[in-house]
Order: C-alpha cells, then structure tokens, then sequence
C-alpha cells in the first residue's frame, strides 16, 4: 500500500461543510447510549470503598461481614487483582491506583469492591468492610512536597535527570530540561527583565457524564466490556493485562462519550468491575458517583512555576527562563516535563532554558487534561510577556509578533518549526474588531497565545460499500468531537459521493484493528488519514470492478466525482458507472467491495491559538464578568467548521471556569473539600459571553487535505488572556490560578494598602 | 422506608410526633433528596405535606400575606400583589438553586434546612416575617429568626411543624431588598449575603429599617446596629458607610471553601449598603 499523506492543495466539495451532525437526534432525544446505559440480564450493582485518609498504610481488611451479607455476590480487595504486571512499572502503578495494595495514597483512593443485587445491598455491605488503617503524615501542596522534611509518599523513588545519582528518595520523580543557547549571556543583553512567581490550583475536566463501565465475564475466560472511554482499545490492553487476559479474549464496545477531555484515557473502575464479575459469576455494572469522579479519577496538576523573561529597548526577546513544578499525584507522570517543553514554544529565541520537576503528592493521579500541562505554562510564560511589553511602552500585540516564532524558527524544545499558525493568529488578532471594542470603567483587555504539539498515532480504518451503494464507516478513536461527522466528510470527499450516503461508527476491539485512544487532538487528523487511505483503496477495487464490468483494462478506468469512468480513445462511447451500480453488481464481480487502511499517522501539524478576552472587575467584591472572548485560532483545514468552533468554544469556556473558580481545595487532613459542581464551579451558561471565533487555515504539508488536531490549543491561552484581562481591570497583576473573587479582592485591597 | 401524603395538618403532626425512628417533611424535596440521595440522612418515615388542604396556597389576609408551606418559590414570583408588597423576599426566594429547582423548593424548606447560606431566609428575617408552627400541643407564631438555631438545628420540639409563613403588610413608603455573592452568576450557594427593608417619611427619611446577614455566622444575623446606623438619616454617604462597617463588625464567619473570613466580613458591608440602595430606591427614596 503506498499512501500519499502529502498535503496536494486540492479543492474541495464536502469538505468545508456543516451537514448536521449524525448523532444529533439520538443526543437530544436521549436514545443516545452512554457508559451508564447499558443493561444485562442479571447484572449486579458494583459499588467501590474508598480510603478516608489522605495518606495511611493498610493493615488489615476484613471483609467477612460484606460477605455474609444477603444479596452481595462478592467482595474484592486487592488480593483479587494479583500483580501480573512483570517489572512493568507504569502498569503497576495503574493496578495499584485501581486498588490500593500496601497504602491509600489519597483521599479516595480505592481499598475494596462489592457486587450486590441492588444499591442499597452494595451501599450496606461497604459500611460492614472493617479497613485497619495506620495514618502517615500527608502532603498534599506541590511546593511543600518538594521539601526536605516532606512526609515520603515513596519511598522508592529517587529523582531522575539530576547529573549524580541521588542517595536519598524524594517525592520528585524527574528533573527534565530543555532549551538552546546561553540564558546568563542573554540576560546580560537584556534592557528590561521581568522575573515572577505563579502558581495554579489542581482542576478536573469537569465532564458532565461520570465513569461507568458494564463488566461481563464468562466462565470460560472470555469476556465483554462496555464503557464510557477515549479508547477502548487501550482500555482492553490495560484490562486484559491487569486481569491476566490475552486481549483478543476481550471484546470492549465503548459508549458515547458524554465528556472526556483527556479524563478518560485511564482505567480505575473497569479492572474492578471485570474483577467483580470474575468473582461472582454475574455481570457488574459499575458507576461513579459525582464524588468519586472528583475525588478518585484523573484531575490535572497543580503548579508553581518562575518565569524569567529579558528583552532589549527594540522588544527583541534576549532571553527566557522558567523553572515549573507540577503535581502528579502519587505516581509518577510526565506532567513537567510537557509544561517545561510547551512553555515558551510560541517564541523564537535565541537563548532559551526550561526546567521540569515532577512531584509526588497526596492527592488523585494526574491524567490528561485538554492539552496537558500547557495552560499552566502558558499563563505564567504570558503573563510574564505582558509585563515585560508594559515596561518596555510597547503593545502586547506588537510585542508578540516581534518574537513570534515563524517557519524555520528553532522551537524551545527542540524541533524546527514548518509551516505554522502563530504569527497569522497574531495578525489576525491584531486587524480584529473586538480590539476596538470600548472598555468601560473597571473593565479590562488581555490577550495571550498558546500552543500544542497535537499528536498522530496507531490508526485503523474499515470502510464498507453495501450493495445498495450506501457506505459505512468503521473507525477506532472515540467520537469524542465530531469525529463521525468529520470522517463521513472526508470519505464522500474521496469517493465522490454524497455526505448522507455514508453511515461512520465506532467499531469495538474485536471488530478492527488496533487504534490509540482519542487524545493529543488525533482523532480527526489521524483517522481521517486512514480513512482517506481505506476510501482510495476502496476505489481501487471500484475500478477493476468496472474494468471488470466493461471488459476493459483497470489503467483504463479512472475515478472521478464517485464514478468509474472509462478513459481512452477505445472507450470514448462507455456511460460512466457510479459506485451505486458497481455496487450493486458486486456479488457477481468478486464479492464485498471494501476498503481497508492501517497506519501510523505521522506529520501531526503543530498548532497554536491566540485570544482576546475583555472582563469587567467589580472593585468592591472581587468578582469577574467575561464580556468579550475571541478565539482565533490554525485549524490547518476545518473539515467541519461548526466541531471546528465548538472546540475553540470549549477549550475558551473550560479556560474561563479554571482561571476565575474551579480548584481542588484541601482541608488540613488531606481531604477533599468540594467533590462536587456545587462548590466546585465550572461556569454555568450565564457566566459565559458568546464566544467568538476566527478559524485559520494554514496547510499542515504532511495530511493530504493540510488538516491539523484542533481540540486542544483552545484551553491553552485562557487562563493568561483572561489573567492579563483581570490584572487591567483591578490593577494590579494576579499571579495565582484560579482568580476567584476572594483573590481578586485580597489583591486589590493589598495595592491600595501599597 | 415508609412515605405517607395525609390530607391534615392534624394527621401530619401525630405521625411525625408518633414516629419512633428518623423521620423527614417532604415539601420540595429539594434539600431532602438531595441529602437522602448522598447518604447522609437515612429517614424511616416520609411525610409529604403537599396534599394538606390550603398549604399550597398564598392567602392574601388583613394582616398581609400568609404563605403555605408547601408553596414553591417559583409561584411567590407570579404572585403580583406579594412580588408589589416584599419585592426583596421574592426575589430571595426566586435564588435558590435553579429554574427546575424554584418549580419546587420552597421558602418554609429554606427556613428549616437551617443552612446559614439560606437564600430566603435573610429576605425573611429583614421583612419580619413569622412562622405559624403546629405541633402535638396546639399552633403558635414565632419570628422567623428563631426557627434556625445552628446549621442544621432548628427550634422546632418533636413533632411540630411549619405549616405557614406570614408576611405583613408593607407600610407606605417602604421596600425591602435581598443581594447574595455567589461566584457564579446562578445555581449557586450564597458566600454572604444580605436583606434590608426601609420605611420612609415624606422626606425620605429612614424611619424603620430591618437588616438581615446571611452565610456570615452560624444562623442568619439580625444587625440592629445597621438598622440604627440607617434611622432617622436619608441615605447618606456617612449612613452607608455605617451600616458597612457595623454589618461587617457583626459577622462572625469563618474561612471555608467557599470563601474567607476577611471576604465575608468585606462583602457583608458591601452587600447591606447595595441592598439599602435597592430599597431605598424601591421605597420611593432619590
């Protein structure tokens, strides 16, 4: 199979549209499935004990009274999760988060499991577990974990990327550095230096549907499962490993996906739940609550970063340093080091140094959040950028295009720089009417940029051609964002055929190829890659079918607006076939007519976003308005524009709740305080202003349409945008995520205090 | 689990006073299921009071209005001679949780909840309102300000209940108004909060004033010391300044996740002398 994925500058005629979406109906009707839908015969209710103590060594658990009790079918802890794991570490960590072995590391953190025949069996048989727990000192603030005197969440552990082997263990797993050039020489060049603090509170996702999962496990070993995930296939691949399954045994059908974000690339529940069923002969069907969600999936990191920036009297950037500590909850991640590398990425700079420490804490494992660890470092990095253009009496605009990174730029974490969206999205910012949009009194104006690598990965695609002509489409990535839409776009593009002709749905792990999850804004960029690749190997057996059909030659066939067309002067007299009746001729000429693609997606096209946010400061509360917000931002090529909005709308809408309320807020004994929408606030409809956008379409050269991952770089330039916009209004720069109302009056009574 | 719907105030009250486990008022539901829902309150016996003749019912009487118990909050705002006469107390009530929530939930509920946070309760306590309570040993009215004791705790005796709540009728020249900070601009629980009624003179001089403080103490504050801060002045730069500060001093809050001490005690200050704005303003005042 020789694909081309060079972007070739074609023109389109699906692509580019916005038919309705194909999940529509079912979504707003609530026929739609999602993870808590399913339903077997028999099915058990399964219900998880969870640790009360932010730190503790578990003694003993005794579970005998949970099992005498009438109506439960069984009780596990993690004696019946045994480690299969072989010296692997990171798999290990994942059993042991599932299912805490020697120690609860976090309020929550999962200690046993029961099936039962209803709720309130399962609610009873979890207060009759007796868990012996011995409590150990807990840390749950990432500046406080990396002290000396700190309590050892483990004590294995030993920081990596330090030049000399350290001798005693501490709670930073790695030290991770990158950059180029000579950041002393260059401070030394510098006219104006802004050096500042910053720190940002732990937030979730916030996805509306909670984890759920339906487990059935047979007797013979084989098994089913049904779940609300970003990827079923390494859903299966963690499941089938961590209960001793070969993978092939295990068939998981994931559901619609009400939210991920990044949330559901892990598994907690489902090892449980698949354990639970081995155990008591029955299906389980097992639900987070609301709570657990917060207090037990994967939020992101906390963090506390210094930004060090230096620039001449003319604004050319000399130098740029930051130091960036994240939190990874108790196990180790990668957290800092994709801040570290993300931080300074819009920028050329000739001298350039960042540094990651990656901390153990006592609180949830840190999981995927909508571009990872990038919207911290954006807003220390761009807050930092707009002090420095108000020293140096230049625009904040002007001053980012001056040190715009550009095609052949050197990025800070390595790579030179193709074709890309930053300098455009600063133009475009630049020329747009919100930046002449009047301020009142007490309002302000910030703008920022961001950027994210966006990721391209393992993909598979079938594509089906039924003998009525009608063509379905079976991918692998979740539909998390429109997907579906996207690739039925991409497929009738290819194949010359119309949009509702086509039928894409998410196959499960025993019906393709293996695919990565839905994450690193893959989905479309990658899918639609091997979808463009299964719709031409599908035409190509299109065309010996006609060439078949006309007794001709294939070379003589070509396919052009979904016909097979007969090409030379021998054939000039031939009516072109459509795919419709060489379809339907099919079972006389060979059989199924059928596409197929596995590829590995390289070429993901980075990209990167800037906004404008304007919010108005009530001086005597502290409380925020957003009143104005534009996105504009590089699609590479929106395939379909509205999914292309609505996700700069998203990222925008989830950057606006973590810049101004939602955090992790901690009691003294290591307990989750607020696990729960009340207390934590994301923004409700009547928070948020319209959100405008402006979508640029700068070619990604290495997808053959120039399409590039556009979910994530939305919740990158928020937090700072809207923290330049705040710092105006009130006066007085904010330096600590979120920028909730006691903050924000705290700050303003501490400057006019002086 | 056993849920009863009598048709009595009589029959409500033996059967809660002759409940011998945990028993719970079902009204809303609001706060109750919510609660029943996350495990925390487990009730043996519930007694739903909307089938009581009359407690769905606001009454307009000589006296004022009196307010059934099982009326959500949403019906006070269509109410037009409430919302004309205790514009502050509807639109109290007209906060709590959500749309779908005001279609339920009701200002008695709020009252016995007990939540220091309670949206209607300032409103409440600033217009003067009282509670008709009938219990195993007859009916008697109280203030409104003595029902809640502690959060969670109310003054209510074992098998009493709120069957009313009974506003006055506003003098002439008189309004009252309610302002929460919440961080949200909805579906959210007050961080502090205020409710303030004035009477005027002719001069639009302050001749009563009630001010009320939520979320800012244990049970919802009645600050005399604002309402003297208000009398006998119009409202002045100097009487606002006043009333700040004494609401502020007259909080005893604490630091939680919802906000700080220092916060608490800032916005009460700030909320009471926008509220009394409102008022003022409602009452006829320039």
């Amino acid at each position: 199979m020789n694909f081309d994925p060079r972007f070739s500058g074609r023109k389109f005629a699906s692509v580019g549209t916005r038919p309705i979406r194909p999940d529509g109906v079912d979504k707003v009707t609530g026929r739609a499935r999602y993870g808590a839908d399913f339903n077997m015969a028999g099915q058990l209710v399964g219900r998880v004990l969870r640790s009360p103590h932010a730190h503790a060594k578990i003694r003993k658990i005794d579970t005998s009274k949970a099992e005498a009790l009438a109506g439960v079918k069984a009780v596990i802890t993690a004696k019946d999760l045994p480690d299969l794991t072989d010296g692997d570490a990171a798999m290990y960590d994942i059993l042991d988060n599932c299912m805490a072995r020697t120690k609860a590391l976090y309020d929550g953190h999962a200690v046993a499991a029961v099936a039962a025949i209803d709720a309130h069996t399962a609610r009873q048989a979890l207060k009759l577990i007796v868990v012996d727990y011995e409590v150990l000192p807990h840390v749950t603030d990432v500046d406080e974990a990396m002290q000396h005197h700190a309590p050892l969440i483990n004590d294995t552990v030993f920081t990596e990327g330090l030049e000399e082997k350290p001798v005693k263990p501490s709670n930073v797993t790695k030290r991770s550095q990158f950059g180029h050039g000579d950041v002393h020489q260059g401070f030394g060049h510098a006219d104006f230096i802004v050096e500042r603090s910053f720190k940002t509170e732990q937030t979730h996702q916030g996805y509306i549907e909670p984890h759920a999962c339906v487990a059935n496990v047979s007797s013979d070993g084989t098994a089913d499962l049904w779940v609300c995930t970003q990827g079923h296939f390494v859903y299966r691949q963690h499941c089938a490993q961590l209960l001793g399954m070969e993978a092939s045994k295990l068939r998981v059908t994931s559901s619609e996906i009400g939210g991920g974000f990044g949330g559901k690339t892990h598994v907690w529940a489902e090892p449980v739940a698949l354990a639970l069923s081995r155990k008591a002969g029955r299906p389980v069907k097992l639900v987070m609550t609301r709570d657990e969600v917060f207090r037990a999936s994967g939020p992101t990191s906390a963090t506390s970063i210094d930004v060090k920036i230096g620039a001449r009297k003319d604004g050319t950037i000399t130098a740029a340093e930051a130091t960036l500590r994240y939190s990874a909850g108790p196990y180790a991640g990668s957290w800092a080091e994709i801040g570290a590398m993300t931080a300074f990425a819009c920028y050329r700079l000739d001298n350039v140094k960042t540094v990651g420490f990656e901390v153990l804490v006592n609180r949830p494992k840190t999981a995927a959040y909508r571009a990872p660890s990038a919207p911290m470092a954006a807003f220390a990095v761009e807050s930092a950028v707009d002090e420095l253009a108000k020293e140096l009496g230049m625009d904040p605009v002007e001053f980012r295009i001056r040190n715009a990174a550009q095609e052949g730029t050197r990025s800070s974490y390595g790579p030179v720089y193709g074709p890309i969206g930053i300098g455009p999205t600063l133009e475009a910012v630049k020329a747009h009417a919100h930046m002449k949009a009047p301020l009142k009194v007490n309002q302000g104006r910030g703008m920022a940029c961001g950027f994210w690598f966006n990721f391209g990965g393992q993909t598979c695609v079938d594509l089906n051609i039924g003998m009525d002509g009608s063509v379905s489409l079976a991918v692998g990535t979740v539909d998390v964002g429109g997907s579906r839409a996207s690739l039925s776009l991409v497929a009738a593009e290819e194949l010359g055929i119309d949009y509702a002709q086509l039928k894409a749905v998410v196959a499960d792990t025993s019906s393709l190829g293996y695919n990565d999850m839905t994450d690193g804004s893959r989905g479309t960029f990658s899918s639609s890659m091997a979808t463009i690749s299964a719709a031409r190997n599908a035409i190509k057996i299109l065309r010996e079918r006609a060439a078949q059909m006309w007794d001709i030659a294939v070379d003589d066939v070509v396919w052009e607006q979904g016909h097979a067309v007969a090409k030379g002067e021998k054939h000039g007299n031939l009516g072109k076939l459509s795919l419709k009746e060489i379809a339907a001729k099919s079972g006389t000429t060979g059989g199924p007519i059928a596409g197929h693609s596995e590829l590995v997606a390289d070429g993901a096209g980075v990209s990167f976003a800037t906004h404008i946010c304007d919010v108005e400061v009530d001086p005597e509360t502290g409380a925020t308005r957003v009143i104005r917000y534009t996105v504009v931002q590089d699609a590479g090529k929106a395939v379909h524009p509205t999914y292309v909005e609505g996700q700069y709308q998203g990222g925008a809408a989830q950057g606006i709740g973590w810049a101004l309320n939602e955090e992790y807020i901690y009691g003294k004994d290591g307990r989750l305080q607020n696990a729960g929408f009340l207390d934590y606030r994301i923004p409700v409809c009547s928070d948020l202003p319209m959100i405008d956008t402006q979508i640029l379409e700068i070619p990604n050269p290495n997808h053959p349409y120039g399409v590039r991952g556009v979910g994530e770089t939305s919740i990158v330039p928020p937090l700072a945008a809207i923290a330049n916009a705040v710092s105006n209004a009130a006066g007085v720069r904010m330096t600590h995520i979120p920028m909730s109302p006691p903050r924000i009056l705290a700050a303003i009574e501490a400057e006019r205090e002086g | 689990m056993r849920y009863i719907r009598p048709l009595s105030i009589e029959d409500a009250v033996g059967q809660l006073a002759g409940s011998a486990g945990p028993a719970a008022i079902l009204a809303g539901g609001s706060d109750l299921l919510v609660r029943m829902k996350g495990g925390f309150v487990e009730p043996e016996l519930i007694i739903d009071i909307k089938s009581i003749a009359g407690l769905r019912d606001i009454r307009e009487t000589a006296e004022g209005f009196s307010i059934g118990a099982a009326v959500p909050c949403a019906v006070l705002g269509e109410n037009a001679a409430l919302k004309k006469a205790w514009p502050g107390v509807v639109e109290a009530a007209k906060l709590i949780g959500s749309k779908q929530v005001q279609g339920r939930c009701t200002i008695v509920g709020n009252l016995c909840n007990a939540s220091p946070a309670a949206d209607s309760v300032p409103a409440l306590v600033a217009a003067g309102a009282r509670a008709v309570v009938v219990g195993p040993s007859g009916k008697r009215t109280i203030a409104v300000e003595t029902v809640p004791t502690a959060p969670g705790r109310t003054s209510l005796a074992k098998g009493e209940i709120i069957e009313a709540i009974l506003l006055g009728s506003q003098a002439p020249r008189s309004a009252d108004a309610y302002l929460r900070f919440i961080p949200r601009t909805e579906m959210d629980i007050a961080v502090v909060s205020a409710g303030v009624n004035l009477t005027l003179d002719e001069a639009g001089v302050v001749t009563a004033a009630r001010v009320a403080i939520g979320a800012a103490a244990p049970t919802v504050l009645l600050v005399e010391e604002g309402a003297e801060a208000l009398i006998g002045r119009k409202l002045d730069e100097a009487a606002l300044e006043r009333l700040a500060k004494v609401c502020a001093g007259a909080c005893r809050p604490i630091d939680d996740k919802r906000g700080t001490i220092e916060f608490r005690r800032k916005v009460a200050g700030v909320l009471a002398t926008r509220a009394a704005q409102t008022a003022y303003a409602r009452a006829g005042g320039k």
